[in-house]
């Protein structure tokens, strides 16, 4: 079997697409640009995935219309929950491909915060938005996936914030996916300036059993100089997509970026992060979990790299393993010559709670420069049976322990969620996919 | 009153017979403890009456209160009343040590009866002052990166929290200072009562000084091979396990592995 890769939109399509969301004329040009290299650009080739034969350019529409939302009442379900509907504010809805809900503070606003879709912000912050989108985190060439999710764009969010504002309230995007037909080619655009602060949560929330879609989402951080920004991310898109995540970030002389990723998907899954440590002494902290079931297939690639001196990065990654899943764990930590004083440290976990399942925990360090420090973990196994002899010896049951260890086995990133109907959600989607 | 009762217990590791024969009888209000040299059994009796997987009971009976507890469970045999304080507690990241406890406390209550959050937390903050645990303890993961005597803290506040009715103690005094021993028989002297009873095992004679036992008994060979008052540890404390052996005719007290 062959898979079909010709793109089934044109040029004057992505045009017209760019017209209908009334979008700055520049990214007409910038799509149509990048919809005829398509065909030029190779595949990626994630490390011991072979994707050759998963579907990622055959999709059964471009573009949804859904509902949009004037009140948060309007949510049902897991989507309400998310939210904090009396309190919330800052916040991004994205129902499908429609952008449906958007609250600002005028606090913020004041402060020159901005918050909007990214259609929008192609025109009303084109300067902000044609200098850092897939310029720096992301590269349109990089390999089709970009290229295509460059030209095919439909939706995301756009955040910035001012030099010298540290936001205290988490800022929330909700890219809410209820429609079996509906493909997501999402693009976040963070950008932090010097000395500003912010904690991003994005949640991708599937409420329909099964996806006939794509999706190709980009998530790009920008952390400018001393800035910090936290990323956390809740991803539970269903069965039937073929997921390519990347979320990518730069930072500049003592930034920061942390990352803390919920990665539960239903579907075929390439995760990749990258965060580029370029300023002198920034760094990155890396936390993901992630739950396979099913036969699904899935790829988890992390590559921090080090580029000025005195970086530092951690990369910490726990995945349980059920019924027939694969699925590998990458981590990379690359230090280039002259990041003298980098350290890089990674942990790989994985638990393994089926003899059918696999799971591949490959700690990669690439180094060239001498004066550095690094380190790596890796284990895949079972669950520990002292632990649960222990646990037992308590009075727990056998299911309630397993619970327990597995529960605490992916509290790292659970903790780390600022936001508290996030944090709850995730649990529950823990207990709901471990069951 | 309620009674553990061991009889003619024979107990394997892969395949290695480790106990020949163990009989002994525990009533609540009373304090055992089994002395004994290194590598004679102590330890692998503390792990058969829980139901470490790893020991394979050949035969013989266990019994609390004429229930048969090699039928039960790990979690059957601790929601009877058996708890075990471990020389080795794993470790389980994740799980903070009040959620844990909480959560075996509840266990052994019925749904609908759990303990209620502000009662649990006035008798952990209570326990954990007796036993001078420092307050983040109880928000620490369990066990994770606590000291040697730390655990041993934590595993005489489990026991405190959960309340048994027969609690082993193997060699809860192992590896602990002067002050740490004192404050973990403090503990232990507290739950002395009506309604408990416990078997220490210990190599040393030191913890006895602060925790008087009812009965004394000594293993060797994978049996206990004499039994006496508090008087007999004062004796072996004096004399060591020498005149047992001649007494006896045992030349190697040992089983060959120490478990």
């Amino acid at each position: 079997m062959t898979v079909e890769t010709k793109i089934n939109m044109t040029e004057q399509d992505v045009r017209a697409f760019s017209k209908a969301m009334n979008e700055a004329d520049w990214m007409a040009d910038f799509r149509a640009d990048a919809l005829n290299k398509v065909e030029h650009v190779a595949m990626p080739t994630p490390d011991k995935t072979k994707i050759d034969k998963w579907n990622f350019t055959q999709f059964p529409k471009h573009t949804v219309e859904s509902a949009t939302f004037s009140s948060l009442e309007e949510l049902v379900g897991e989507a309400k929950e998310l939210v904090d509907v009396e309190k919330q504010q800052n916040l991004y809805i994205q129902h499908n491909n429609t952008p449906a809900y958007i609250s600002l503070s005028d606090e913020l606003k004041e402060q020159g915060v901005i918050l909007t879709d990214i259609f929008t912000a192609t025109r009303e912050h084109a300067d902000l938005v044609q200098k850092y989108y897939m310029t720096e985190a992301v590269k349109v060439n990089e390999h089709r996936l970009t290229t295509l999710h460059a030209a095919l764009m439909n939706g995301g969010v756009f955040l910035y914030v001012p030099r010298n504002v540290e936001i205290t309230e988490p800022i929330q995007v909700l890219y809410l996916h209820d429609d079996a037909e509906a493909s997501l080619f999402n693009h976040t655009l963070i950008v932090a300036e010097e000395s500003s602060s912010v904690t991003y949560v994005e949640n991708y929330l599937s409420t329909v059993e099964e996806a006939k879609g794509l999706a190709n989402i980009v998530s790009e951080v920008v952390a400018k100089d001393n800035a910090k920004v936290v990323f956390g991310a809740v991803d539970v898109l269903a069965e039937g997509f073929t997921t390519y995540v990347t979320r990518r970030g730069v930072t500049g002389r003592d930034a920061r970026i942390e990352w803390a990723l919920g990665l539960m998907n239903d579907s075929d899954t390439i995760a990749e992060n990258i965060t580029h440590l370029v300023g002198d002494n920034s760094s990155s902290d890396f936390k993901m979990v992630t739950i396979g079931r099913g036969s699904q297939k899935q790829n988890f690639t992390t590559d921090i790299v080090h580029i000025g001196l005195d970086t530092d990065a951690f990369i910490l990654k726990h995945g349980v393993m059920k019924d027939a899943t694969t699925s590998i764990f990458n981590g990379i930590g690359r230090i280039l010559k002259g990041a003298t004083r980098a350290n890089a440290v990674q942990e790989s976990r994985v638990l393994m709670l089926s003899e059918k399942a696999r799971g591949d925990a490959n700690p990669i360090l690439l180094i060239d420069e001498d004066d550095v420090t690094a380190g790596h973990a890796a284990s895949v196994g079972r669950v520990d049976p002292m632990q649960l002899y222990y646990l037992m010896s308590r009075g727990i049951s056998q299911e309630e322990a397993e619970r327990l260890v597995i529960h605490g086995f992916l509290e790292p990133v659970v903790s780390k969620l600022p936001i508290e109907g996030v944090k709850k959600q995730l649990t529950e989607v823990i207990e709901r996919k471990v069951r | 009153m309620a009674t553990l009762e061991i009889k003619d217990l024979h107990v394997a590791i892969e395949g290695k017979e480790i106990l020949k024969g163990v009989n002994l009888s525990i009533n609540t209000n009373e304090i055992h403890a089994i002395m004994g040299p290194n590598g004679t059994g102590k330890s692998t009796l503390a792990s058969a009456i829980m139901g470490h997987p790893k020991y394979e009971v050949t035969s013989g009976t266990i019994k609390l209160d004429g229930e048969d507890v090699l039928e039960m469970e790990v979690d059957e045999r601790a929601k009877a009343g058996l708890f075990l304080a471990m020389q080795y507690p794993s470790e389980i990241a994740g799980v903070t040590n009040a959620d844990f406890l909480r959560s075996a406390i509840n266990a052994r209550r019925d749904e609908g009866n759990e303990i209620s959050l502000m009662k649990f937390i006035r008798e952990l903050d209570a326990t954990m002052e007796l036993l001078e645990m420092d307050e983040q303890m109880a928000t620490r993961y369990l066990n994770e990166g606590f000291s040697g005597g730390e655990k041993k803290r934590n595993e005489i506040l489990q026991m405190m929290m959960i309340k048994p009715t027969f609690a082993i103690l193997d060699e809860i005094d192992s590896g602990l200072d002067i002050d740490a021993l004192k404050i973990v028989s403090k503990g232990i002297n507290k739950m002395r009562g009506e309604g408990f009873g416990a078997l220490m095992i210990t190599h040393y004679q030191r913890l006895l000084n602060y925790i008087e036992p009812d009965h004394v008994h000594v293993m060797m060979q994978g049996k206990v091979v004499k039994s006496g008052g508090a008087d007999l540890a004062q004796k072996l404390e004096a004399e060591g396990y020498d005149w047992i052996k001649e007494e006896l005719g045992i030349e190697d007290e040992t089983v060959g592995e120490e478990a």
